[in-house]
């Protein structure tokens, strides 16, 4: 091989090198939607306060059969159980206490009635709860739920965790057809870090046939009615609502084991949606 | 033209000169840095203590603990999680005339290790049969044993599986020599244990992102008041960390020197670094701890309050008796009879405690008192025949309340042919909270005790009327 030769094919290396490169950094990219930031709650309350009742709905009880899935949690709008930490962050807190007949409390808030939307970037910034029992959800549901109910109106799960688990997270949709055991689902797993040592923003890309999940900037799932079971609908283009809640126990976790550490708080940094 | 080659050589000559000046200069800036800004020296951060062979443990690493059976340890080339060999423990049955159990330290033969970049000491290992550790982990060295953390009751199954022992706090862990440590005894009921074997490979330190969340414990996390004196010394104990391990909580034994302590108050109780309480004065001291420092400091959960009563009072001093004319069972004042103990710890009998050192003294400090005994049934015969009375001091720590009571019994040859009598020591004076009552009694009060040439055991009974008494100075006496 002469030198021409030899620097030829150097470069004919390199410039695969270079195209295999692009085509993976291609891949990758994510789609630039334009979102604009339509509206955000940053937590930045004083220590104590209650969430923005301009913003947020308490749901208190129990719900009917645990809300559906055997929680064991009474939800209260006690600041013990939810307030701003004056660092930015709001706290859910489950405690392990007798109330109102049940051996757990906690908190569950919602912007229904009050911040509905349809489509676009939703998202929130959160560092979980860890340890067997325990399950955080950042979540949606179909703002006509009180009409038509559920799973009809549609849910868009867009960080649950099980404690027991706390370096994988799942993102779900349920609609008719396909609901709690049937719903469509998908996970990411962190495999140098837990959820529940940092906070990590969880978000979906959401439109009239598509939602994209993302951990951190990173999209582990798309879903459109192409993945739906056969005749079913496609329920994800009306206004939805949003949920912030730790549960404990309940069909999706199980129990608290003796040796899960109580109190646990799920910290959010903030929620914010762009449309 | 001809004159221009030489002057390039030059040229290039001089360029390579000045290149090489220049890099010598850099290095050397590097070097000045260096040593202006001395990195501390770390011992080796190897990780691997067992692959297929020791890694870098040197010769003379295997230590068993002194009661064990010391030749239980090989390396077994037919068994292996990963590769061709692995460590194996033979535990031994209770029958055993070597030792009826299996313990040892692997211990480096040489400077230790540096473990702060690592998070945990992992392994794989499986049994013979599905067996529990009482204890395995690492720190323990023979020499002082400065930072042990372990696991106890780890469950074996046939399986090979993948265990953790999380280190409480890394960055104390400069140079490590004791890399290993496990105890374990047969399987069974007690007296009648089998043995088994057990095999770990893949032996080695790890820095593992599944491990998080260290909470800090003494005291076992329970908040803690205990009464004393000055001049008492007590150890906190119950240190250790729950790490969570992939969502599961995991406890790891550690010791005192991995804490930072600290007394809320110094002049009634000192604390040192191996967590030993010093009491000094009257008044109430909070010992509680941390693990870390800086910004990595995390508070410990659990504390223990001493109360300290001020000096100990001391029980009245017996008189001068010649030997002959006493019998004593517990006192610093006459040589004493062999006694089996102080508490039996007897079936529905909630009582604890027995013989203590309370600043420089032996006492009897019994707790949660019902019923208690000092026993002399398996110890040769006490002959107090030709003694006349009993004599006791009692001093009751808690407040006494009127129906509160504290019966005496004495059994002579316990058995078939046993006598006993039972006086109730308030029908002589009254018992007095927090001071010392001294009781002389007639042995005839006693009634249906016959001779007591043979007495096995002295009882106290006070049906939890009265739960905490100290007790000295038992000794019959003509």
């Amino acid at each position: 091989m002469n030198n021409t030769n030899r620097i030829f094919t150097y470069i004919l290396i390199l410039s695969f090198g270079f195209l295999l490169m692009i085509g993976c950094m291609e891949t990758n990219e994510l789609p630039d939607r334009g979102y604009t930031l339509v509206w955000s709650d940053e937590f930045d309350g004083t220590t104590g306060d209650p969430p923005n009742p301009e913003f947020w709905n308490y749901e208190i009880g129990t719900g009917t059969n645990g809300w559906g899935n055997n929680e064991l949690q009474y939800y209260t709008n006690r600041t013990e159980n939810i307030h701003i930490d004056g660092k930015g962050n709001l706290v859910i807190k489950a405690i392990n206490e007798p109330f109102a007949g049940r051996n757990f409390t906690s908190a569950r808030i919602t912007t229904q009635g009050l911040k509905e939307f349809r489509f676009g970037r939703i998202e929130a910034r959160i560092k979980t709860p860890f340890g067997q029992g325990l399950w955080p959800a950042f979540w949606m549901l179909g703002a006509n739920i009180d009409g038509v109910g559920w799973p009809q109106a549609g849910e868009m799960d867009i960080m649950e965790l099980r404690g027991q688990q706390p370096s994988t997270i799942l993102g779900s949709i349920h609609g008719p057809g396909y609901s709690a055991g049937d719903a469509i689902s998908g996970s990411f797993q962190l495999f140098d870090s837990r959820f529940d040592t940092e906070f990590h923003v969880f978000a979906i890309e959401w439109g009239a046939d598509f939602i994209d999940f993302f951990v951190d900037e990173r999209l582990y799932q798309r879903l459109t009615p192409d993945d739906l079971p056969a005749g079913s609908d496609w329920v994800f283009d009306r206004h939805f609502f949003l949920l912030l809640n730790v549960a404990v126990g309940g069909n999706f976790v199980g129990s608290p084991s003796p040796d899960t550490r109580f109190p646990q708080t799920m910290l959010i940094d903030y929620v914010r949606v762009y449309q | 033209m001809k004159v221009a080659k030489p002057n390039s050589i030059t040229m290039k000559k001089s360029t390579i000169n000045l290149f090489g000046i220049l890099l010598i200069v850099s290095l050397l800036g590097c070097m000045r840095e260096e040593f202006e800004d001395l990195p501390r020296a770390r011992f080796s951060t190897a990780a691997d203590i067992f692959t297929d062979d020791f890694v870098g443990l040197g010769s003379d690493f295997y230590f068993p603990y002194q009661t064990a059976k010391p030749n239980v340890f090989s390396v077994d080339d037919n068994e292996s999680y990963k590769g061709n060999a692995s460590i194996r423990i033979d535990v031994p049955d209770a029958n055993d005339p070597a030792g009826n159990f299996a313990g040892a330290i692997f211990r480096i033969d040489g400077a230790g290790r540096d473990l702060q970049d690592y998070n945990v000491l992992s392994f794989y290992a499986r049994a013979s049969q599905a067996a529990t550790l009482s204890e395995i982990g690492f720190g323990q060295d023979f020499l002082g044993d400065t930072y042990r953390a372990y696991r106890t009751q780890v469950n074996f199954t046939t399986n090979w599986q993948k265990y953790i022992i999380p280190i409480p706090d890394p960055s104390k862990l400069l140079e490590v020599r004791g890399v290993f440590q496990f105890a374990a005894g047969g399987i069974g009921p007690e007296g009648e244990e089998v043995g088994f074997s057990f095999w770990i490979d893949e032996l080695k330190f790890e820095n593992l992102p599944s491990v998080a969340q260290p909470l800090p414990l003494v005291n076992n996390g329970e908040d803690q008041s205990i009464n004393s004196f000055n001049g008492v010394t007590l150890p906190v104990t119950g240190t250790g960390v729950l790490m969570n391990v992939d969502g599961f909580d995991v406890r790891v034994e550690s010791s005192p020197s991995y804490f930072n302590f600290k007394s809320s108050n110094p002049n009634v109780a000192t604390v040192n670094e191996l967590g030993q309480v010093s009491v000094l004065s009257s008044g109430n001291a909070r010992i509680s701890a941390s693990i870390g420092v800086g910004e990595n400091e995390m508070d410990a959960v659990g504390s223990l309050t001493v109360v300290s009563e001020g000096p100990f009072l001391s029980a009245p001093t017996p008189p001068d008796l010649d030997a002959e004319d006493v019998v004593s069972i517990f006192s610093d004042a006459y040589q004493n009879v062999p006694v089996d103990n102080f508490n039996g710890f007897f079936q529905f009998a909630t009582t604890q405690g027995g013989a203590i050192d309370i600043a420089g003294e032996t006492i009897i400090s019994y707790t949660d008192l019902n019923f208690v005994s000092v026993n002399m049934f398996n110890s040769p015969d006490v002959d107090a025949s030709q003694m006349t009375h009993i004599h006791v001091d009692i001093n009751v720590r808690e407040n006494v309340d009127p129906g509160d009571f504290l019966r005496f019994q004495i059994i002579n040859n316990n058995g078939p042919g046993e006598t006993s009598g039972t006086v109730d020591l308030t029908t002589y004076q009254p018992l007095v909270s927090q001071e010392w009552v001294s009781y002389d009694i007639p042995l005839s009060d006693f009634a249906g005790l016959g001779a007591t040439n043979d007495v096995d055991l002295i009882f106290f009974i006070s049906d939890g009327t009265i739960s905490d008494i100290f007790v000295d100075n038992i000794y019959f006496y003509r």
